[in-house]
């Protein structure tokens, strides 16, 4: 499938983690959004982050990715503690975010570029059109694309730089259902090619036990963990079999008692 | 009459190329009206003036006597031009190019906002004609001075439009390019810049056009050269045929310097084409 050398696969440990932001309205005063937060994804597994709005999960992934900094605890990447975002940890927005002056391939090339290595490396940038199937839009702009092609764009433009740990807010949320599934299928097929470990943050349920290892679940104000569940099923799974839909149901049972609202949208 | 020729001229020549040309007939296929109206205000113009003479003499000479000194007085109008385009590029590049620096370290940087913004926001609306007294004790040559007063012209809208499209600049394009790898550089000429540069380009526009007015007026007051100049030369010797004269290169010169900005907007921002309407 991808002959490019696969990044050797690291464990994302969180470990006691709490923070807090200043309230914008009460000036002194601040509000924790996550409390006590510890769990680990496994070298090359894939763990979803699970909770209605504001639980904090997107606020974890910026942890991760080093965009924001704990007041407490620690996040480490393999042995190594996050200090700042870098270019081992990918990080993919329900929006594609995709660079809109840029060509897709340009914007698949661009991490290449902000490391300086596009010359060795210009090779693979056909490689990674060719893994999310979008050579024949190499010189179309970002706005030609729809909304699952371009987020097929920054999954590859993620990727190129074979992060140890790849961080998804939400990735496909912004698609139509169809959409949404074929992309699920996509996500974990480059997954499975390349082991990347991967954090996904969702508030789709069954996307999240269709596609992980294990669920974080998580409740709001201030976020916590309120269980970790693991998904013991084969792939691929099978949306409509008996053990997805009484997991499925355990979630969701889990996630009432946790008191938070169903119908919110997420964040 | 030299006019009705040459009128008749142009159109007979245009006629027999349209036939052997189809880019040029796909144009005045477009263009006809636009033309007809010309000719026909031309025309209008022609009767108001020499025909019942409703406009005074000398003040409105008709459109046959500019042609004419246009024609006469050509050699003097193309080195008034001449000078006029070195003054307003040498002007207007020097503004750009500092506007584009004082605009990046402004939008950029939190501390230079910090001190550069006052200034930015006293000094900067005050024409730049305003300063013509101070410039011209100042500089030790009138064309220098001038070239100054344009460049402080553009200065101030491409300094100002530069700094708010950088500052504007999506934070997840950053956040995005922190997360790939991208240092400092990256982030200020890969990622800001590109993203200002819709921006930007307003700010070149808006520049454009104060460089026009600033050029007329030096021109007029302190360089003896350039088209500015000669408005007001030919006007001290009640040569309003000449006056028209430069005004009708004037429009030709600076439309040609807007329609040449449009066209490398259109090339730099043709990402842009289908987001949003030119």
């Amino acid at each position: 499938m991808v002959k490019t050398n696969v990044a050797a696969a690291s464990a994302l440990r969180v470990h006691e983690v709490r923070k807090s932001f200043p309230v914008p309205d009460a000036p002194g005063t601040t509000r924790l959004a996550l409390d006590g937060i510890s769990f680990a994804v496994a070298a090359g597994g894939l763990v979803s982050l699970v909770g209605p709005s504001g639980c904090g999960k997107s606020t974890l992934l910026r942890l991760a990715a080093g965009l924001d900094f704990p007041d407490a605890g620690e996040l480490l990447v393999g042995e190594e503690k996050i200090a700042g975002p870098s270019a081992e940890r990918g990080l993919v927005f329900q929006d594609p975010n995709l660079f809109p002056w840029l060509t897709v391939r340009r914007n698949i090339e661009a991490g290449l570029v902000a490391r300086g290595v596009l010359r060795e490396k210009r090779n693979e940038v056909d490689e990674f059109m060719r893994l999310v199937g979008l050579e024949a839009f190499r010189d179309a702009y970002p706005h030609h694309l729809s909304g699952g092609m371009a987020q097929r764009v920054a999954l590859a433009r993620a990727l190129i730089n074979h992060p140890k740990v790849l961080l998804l807010d939400e990735p496909l949320g912004a698609l139509d259902a169809f959409t949404r599934m074929r992309m699920q299928d996509e996500v974990l097929r480059l997954w499975q090619a390349r082991r990347t470990t991967m954090l996904l943050v969702t508030h789709d349920i069954d996307e999240a036990i269709y596609m992980s290892d294990r669920i974080v679940i998580m409740t709001p104000r201030p976020g916590r963990i309120e269980q970790i569940i693991p998904v013991k099923m084969d792939r691929p799974r099978d949306r409509s079999s008996p053990d997805f839909l009484s997991l499925r149901s355990d979630i969701l049972q889990t996630m009432h008692f946790a008191g938070g609202s169903l119908a919110g949208n997420g964040t | 009459m030299l006019l009705f020729w040459e009128i008749l001229g142009v159109s007979i020549i245009l006629a027999i190329a349209q036939r052997f040309w189809p880019a040029l007939r796909q144009w005045m296929r477009h263009m006809w009206p636009i033309f007809t109206a010309a000719i026909l205000s031309i025309g209008v113009l022609d009767v108001i003036t020499l025909g019942f003479h409703l406009l005074p003499l000398p003040y409105f000479p008709g459109p046959a006597a500019v042609l004419r000194n246009l024609i006469s007085d050509r050699a003097l109008l193309l080195d008034s031009t001449w000078h006029s385009l070195v003054l307003l590029l040498s002007g207007y590049t020097l503004g750009v190019i500092v506007g584009l620096i004082s605009g990046v370290c402004i939008g950029w940087s939190t501390s230079v906002r910090y001190w550069g913004m006052p200034l930015l926001k006293v000094v900067g609306p005050i024409p730049a004609t305003a300063w013509i007294p101070l410039a011209m004790v100042v500089s030790p040559s009138a064309i220098v001075s001038a070239a100054g007063l344009v460049a402080l012209a553009v200065w101030f809208p491409v300094t100002m439009l530069t700094a708010s499209g950088i500052s504007n600049t999506r934070a997840s394009y950053l956040d995005v390019a922190r997360t790939l790898g991208a240092g400092r550089g990256y982030l200020i000429f890969r990622v800001a810049i590109p993203a200002a540069v819709p921006s930007i380009f307003i700010g070149l526009f808006m520049g454009l056009g104060a460089s026009f007015l600033t050029l007329v007026v030096a021109e007029s007051v302190g360089v003896k050269s350039g088209l500015g100049w000669y408005v007001s030369w030919a006007q001290g010797w009640a040569e309003y045929g000449k006056v028209f004269a430069a005004l009708v290169i004037m429009a030709a010169f600076f439309s040609t310097v807007m329609t040449l900005l449009f066209k490398l907007r259109d090339r730099v921002l043709v990402w842009q084409k289908g987001i949003i309407k030119w």
